[in-house]
Order: structure tokens, then C-alpha cells, then sequence
């Protein structure tokens, strides 16, 4: 009898049953260590960004008259952040959505029909998200360089393919998975074609799937810098983060860091809500894809 | 045989069930797979398969002015056969060569062993609490979502001559020039981002291993340490492996962070992505191609002896994993694993502390 009875508590928690008081809290303080471990250099930024440039080298942890200065700085004219903000935007956004086009055809691909090779052609996917990006810039560069695609948007988008491809493929493969094949066989025994099926039944479902690679894939390509950095060299088309990297602020400052911060509080804000809003279905999608 | 042993507590590949449930949908697929996936085949190929050959090309060829016999100036490329790598090897490149080689080395094999301590400490915590798991999530999601150059600005805000580290610690170290200090800079803003991340994928293998495998080992008396290193690590191994060996070689093309933290041309901290890249940055294309191949082949010699060596099937786990995680998602931890199979992962395990 006291078997059965131990057995409910037990399929919470083996341990939390029996365990005396610090075996309870010990957890708890060790998740405060992680959201500190992980939040304090952020916050940092944060605090930082939110100084008066005077005070920029004080070290309290509130800053005390709490000023946009930085903000400010950050958004004149001339230090084209703002430029920067938009060039980001628009390869961030098309890689995403020429990834997501061309990736979803293969991902249902891989899911759902049977066919010889279908192991290796994953394999291929994994193998190109693994070569270091140096090695396929530097040839790509000088091929750009060569048809004059050197300070375009395209020369930063076409290789961002080569990782956000292969990501966007790999999630999108997991998602599909997913679902119940019924689902297409239902809809297609009313009447529907293989296509029809895949946009009428299996896309609308698939869309939180679709909606969380598209965000993993646009924070990888947000987050993307060698790129970046090696295609273009003209301020008008640098990307946010070549922006932040190469500021030199606009008073003059050797190193301005006040300015820095503030401009990484813009460029990962965004991501940070989107993160927040989304955690749990980024991390099935991470977690899934088992990837960078 | 006991590494696949854990494995084969996972639900059966689709693999081997397909054929019963073949539709009309399935048939002639082979032309149909080929026709659906050459978009991304093509793209692929493209951006990666033709990059990488015409790489390996360059690398045989130089380019830019030269001298031939007659003294006349020559433009455009030259074949020079292995010229340009056996400059790597020799004088003071080679010197500089061997410091990018050693140094990504050390990064790669400093950082990873770092993140993959911490990561796993982070993932038992995380398993344990049952309270603060939104919020551990959210948080720990925040580092892999920073931009690595704004993690970079940021860590050498943290590490300025005056900033909040010294004055933490109380010491007056030149944080991000040169040297041991900015060496440890970079390995410390690495980990910060991307231990929270290997956490997170063991999390995810964690979560998968039945309770009463844990119960069992409690019935028969063994210790913390013992359940440990004789059931949470072989059966968390699997996704252990495929996160160490993406970390790996992430790591060992780090570019970024030391470029941004510190600088490009800091001996110190040079990796081979740096020295390509600003070999290319100065149009000496050939040596740049010729450091980019080199660096590829030992990513994919790493590759190789990580996947033969310590997990036999990386890949075949990869693509077994999101079977795995189709079952597992949201509820329900393991519900489909059949009563025996942990007990033959217990076994393995076992056998495997023994090797």
C-alpha cells in the first residue's frame, strides 16, 4: 500500500518527495545564478547606454541622472546607424523570406515523400551549415568583385544563403515531421491535389513552424558580420552591425562607447521581445534543429 | 555496440515504417523528390559547392602584378601550383600561420570545454527547477540572441582599462590588447554567449530520459554521482555530441569576436578566419584562398575524427533526433519509449563507464 501511495508525489519529482528543505531551494538558487549569468552583462549594456556621456566612465549601477544622449548621439545624422538599421533590415529580411520560399519546397520534401538518397541529401544540408564562412567569401568576393557586385545589397544576400539555407531546411524538415501525414490524405481524398493539400491543409498548420524559422533564420542573418564586412565598403550600404562595429562616434570621442551601447540596445532590443515573446517555440525550434 | 545502445531507445527511424503507409502520394517520388528539392540543391551549390572548389583554385593561383622571366609586368592571375602554401608553411608567414592555427586551436578547445561544463551544469539546474522555468528560458535565449559584434562591444566595454571589471576585480589589466589577458577576454565573451546555448540542447536530451530510470537507480542504492555518470551522461550523450561538435566547428571558424574584442593584426588573438580575411582585404586573393582551404580541411578533418571517434553516428543521430522530437513535443516526456529500452540504455551505460 505505501508503494501506491509514494507513487503520485513520484511522478512530479523523485527527489522533491523526501528531500529536506535546501534540496528544494538549491535549484531555485541555482536558476537565479543562470538569469544572472545571463542577464548582468546585457543589463550592463543597458545601464551603460542610458549614462550621460560625461558620465560615461561611472561605474554605479543605476545611472544616476538617467539620460538619451547616447540614444541621440546614435541617431544624428552622419553616423548612418540609421542607414545601417534599414540595410539590415532589408538583407535580414530578404535572406529570410528567400530562404523560407526556397526551403519549405524542400523541407516537405524531405518530410514527407520516400526516396532513395533522402538520408544524404540531409546530410549535404548539415555538411554546407558546417564549412566556415571564410572559405566561401573570399572566392565570392572576388567573383563580386570581378561583376561589380561589390557595395550591393545582393552581394550580402546571396551568401547568406549559404547558412541560412541549410538552417531554415533542417527547422522546417523537423516541423513538418510533425504533422500527421492523415492530413494530407484526408484533404486529398476530398478532392485535393499533393500541391493543393500542401497549401490549403498543411501550410496554414504548419504556420507557427514556418513563423519560428522565420525568426531563427532572421536573427542569423540580423547577427551576420563577415558578410557584411567583407562585400560592401561603402557606408550607404554597411549593415547595422559593420555600423557599430566601425563607429567613431559624433563627438569625436577615441572610443565611443556610450554611443556603442546605446546602439546595441537598438539593434537587440528588437531581437530580445521577439525572443521573449516567442521562447518557447524558438526553443523547440533550436532544439529540433539541433543547430548553431 | 553500447554507444548506439542509448540511441535505440528512440522511436524507430521513419525510415523503417514508411513503407507500410505508402499512398498513391508516394509513388514515382523519386523524380518528384529531384525535381522539389533542386531549388535548394542548386542554391547550395551555388553559394557553397562552387565557392569552395573555386577557393581551392584560387589557392593555386596568384593574382595581381608581377614580374615574369622577360621582366615585364604581368597582370591578372598565375598559376603557381602550391606556391602559396608553401609560403604559409615558411619565414615569417609560416610563423604567423602556426600562431592563427595554434590560436583558433586554443579558442576552439578552451572555449567549448568551457561552455560544455557550464552548459550541462546549466541544464541539470534547469531539469531540477520547477519553478522559474519561463523565466531561465527567456533569459537564457537573451546571449544567443545578442549580435556576437554587439556582444563583442559590449564585453570590451566590460573589460576597458577603467570599466567595471577591473574595478570588480580590483586590478588594472589592459583587458582587450594583446597577450594572455585578451586571450582570456575573448574566451570568456564566448562562453557567456553560448554556454546558456549547449545548455539549452541538453536541456532538451535531458527531458527526454524516463523518471523511472532515475527510480530504478534509487531502488538499487546509487549515489548522486553514480546516477550521474552512470545514466544522465550516456543517455544525454547523444545530444551532447551533436552540440559539442557544432560548437566545435563554430568555434574554430570564430571570426568576430576576437576581430571586434580585441582587433584585427593582435598576434594574440589572430585566428586563421582573421588572417584569410585580411589577406583577401589586401586583394592577395591566392594566399587568402590558399589559409581559407587550409582552415577547411581542418574543420572537416575535425568533423571526421569527432564523428568517427566519439559518436559513431553524429548524423544518423541528427536526423533521428527531430524523429525523437516529434513525439516528445510539449507533453510528456519519453511516453513512447517502450518499458525495456531503458533499461537497455541503463546497461549501455554502464558498459559504457567501464571503457
Amino acid at each position: 500500500m505505501t508503494v501506491v501511495a509514494e507513487k503520485a508525489p513520484r511522478v512530479i519529482d523523485v527527489k522533491a518527495a523526501e528531500a529536506p528543505w535546501y534540496r528544494r531551494w538549491l535549484p531555485l538558487i541555482g536558476v537565479a545564478v543562470i538569469v544572472l549569468y545571463c542577464l548582468v552583462p546585457f543589463f550592463w549594456m543597458v545601464v551603460s547606454s542610458l549614462r550621460r556621456p560625461a558620465d560615461q566612465f561611472d561605474n554605479s549601477i543605476i545611472p544616476s541622472p538617467i539620460s538619451l544622449d547616447n540614444f541621440k548621439d546614435v541617431f544624428k545624422s552622419g553616423t548612418g546607424f540609421q542607414r545601417g538599421l534599414l540595410n539590415s533590415l532589408i538583407v535580414a529580411g530578404t535572406v529570410t523570406v528567400l530562404t523560407l520560399v526556397i526551403g519549405m519546397v524542400a523541407a516537405y520534401t524531405l518530410a514527407r515523400l520516400e526516396f532513395r538518397g533522402k538520408n544524404f541529401v540531409l546530410a549535404i544540408i548539415i555538411v554546407t551549415s558546417m564549412f566556415p564562412g571564410i572559405s566561401l567569401v573570399i572566392p565570392l568576393k572576388k567573383l563580386f568583385v570581378n561583376i561589380d557586385w561589390i557595395n550591393t545589397y545582393q552581394a550580402m544576400i546571396v551568401p547568406s544563403l549559404s547558412f541560412a539555407l541549410p538552417l531554415a531546411v533542417w527547422l522546417l524538415t523537423a516541423f513538418f515531421r510533425q504533422m500527421p501525414r492523415e492530413l494530407e490524405q484526408a484533404a486529398m481524398v476530398d478532392g485535393c491535389t499533393p500541391a493543393q493539400a500542401f497549401r490549403k491543409v498543411i501550410l496554414p498548420l504548419a504556420a507557427p513552424g514556418v513563423f519560428t524559422t522565420a525568426i531563427i533564420t532572421f536573427i542569423a542573418a540580423w547577427n551576420e558580420f563577415l558578410i557584411a564586412l567583407s562585400m560592401v565598403n561603402k557606408k550607404e550600404y554597411q549593415t547595422a552591425n559593420v555600423v557599430i562595429s566601425q563607429f567613431t562616434g559624433a563627438s569625436g570621442r577615441d572610443q565611443p562607447f556610450g554611443s556603442q551601447m546605446a546602439a546595441g540596445v537598438v539593434v537587440t532590443i528588437p531581437l530580445v521581445i521577439a525572443v521573449l515573446l516567442f521562447q518557447r517555440r524558438i526553443v523547440a525550434g533550436l532544439t529540433a534543429g539541433g543547430v548553431k | 555496440m553500447s554507444t548506439t545502445a542509448p540511441v535505440a531507445e528512440r522511436p524507430t527511424p521513419e525510415t523503417t515504417k514508411k513503407p507500410k503507409r505508402q499512398t498513391s502520394f508516394n509513388e514515382g517520388t523519386g523524380r518528384l523528390a529531384a525535381l522539389l528539392l533542386s531549388p535548394t540543391m542548386i542554391v547550395l551549390i551555388l553559394v557553397v559547392g562552387l565557392p569552395i572548389l573555386a577557393a581551392l583554385r584560387e589557392s593555386l593561383y596568384t593574382s595581381g602584378q608581377q614580374i615574369d622571366e622577360s621582366g615585364f609586368i604581368v597582370q591578372g592571375s598565375k598559376f603557381v601550383g602550391l606556391d602559396n602554401y608553401t609560403a604559409i608553411f615558411s619565414g615569417e608567414t609560416g610563423t604567423r600561420f602556426w600562431n592563427a592555427f595554434y590560436n583558433t586551436t586554443f579558442f576552439t578547445v578552451a572555449c567549448v570545454v568551457l561552455e560544455t561544463v557550464l552548459g550541462v551544469m546549466m541544464a541539470l539546474v534547469m531539469h531540477k527547477a520547477f519553478r522559474g522555468r519561463g523565466i531561465v528560458r527567456a533569459s537564457i535565449l537573451v546571449p544567443w540572441a545578442i549580435p556576437t559584434v554587439v556582444s563583442a562591444l559590449l564585453w570590451k566595454w566590460i573589460f576597458q582599462a577603467d570599466g567595471i571589471a577591473n574595478e570588480m576585480l580590483g586590478t588594472q589589466i589592459l583587458w582587450s590588447t594583446e597577450g594572455w589577458q585578451s586571450v582570456l577576454s575573448v574566451i570568456v565573451a564566448d562562453t557567456w554567449k553560448t554556454a546558456p546555448f549547449i545548455g539549452l540542447l541538453v536541456l532538451a536530451g535531458l527531458q527526454t530520459i524516463p523518471t523511472d530510470v532515475y527510480e530504478a537507480a534509487k531502488v538499487d542504492g546509487a549515489s548522486v554521482w553514480q546516477t550521474f555518470t552512470r545514466i544522465t551522461m550516456p543517455l544525454v550523450k547523444p545530444a551532447l555530441l551533436v552540440a559539442v561538435l557544432f560548437r566545435i566547428l563554430d568555434t574554430l571558424r570564430i571570426f568576430d569576436l576576437p576581430f571586434v574584442l580585441v582587433g584585427p593584426n593582435k598576434e594574440s588573438v589572430e585566428t586563421l578566419s582573421i588572417l584569410a580575411y585580411l589577406e583577401a582585404n589586401q586583394t592577395r586573393y591566392g594566399p587568402a584562398a590558399a589559409y581559407a582551404t587550409l582552415l577547411f580541411i581542418y574543420v572537416a578533418v575535425v568533423a571526421y575524427v569527432f564523428v568517427k571517434l566519439l559518436g559513431a553516428d553524429v548524423f544518423g543521430d541528427a536526423i533521428q533526433r527531430k524523429t525523437k522530437k516529434n513525439g516528445r513535443n510539449g507533453r510528456g516526456r519519453g511516453k513512447q519509449t517502450d518499458p525495456g529500452a531503458p533499461v537497455a540504455g541503463l546497461t549501455a551505460g554502464g558498459g559504457l563507464g567501464g571503457e
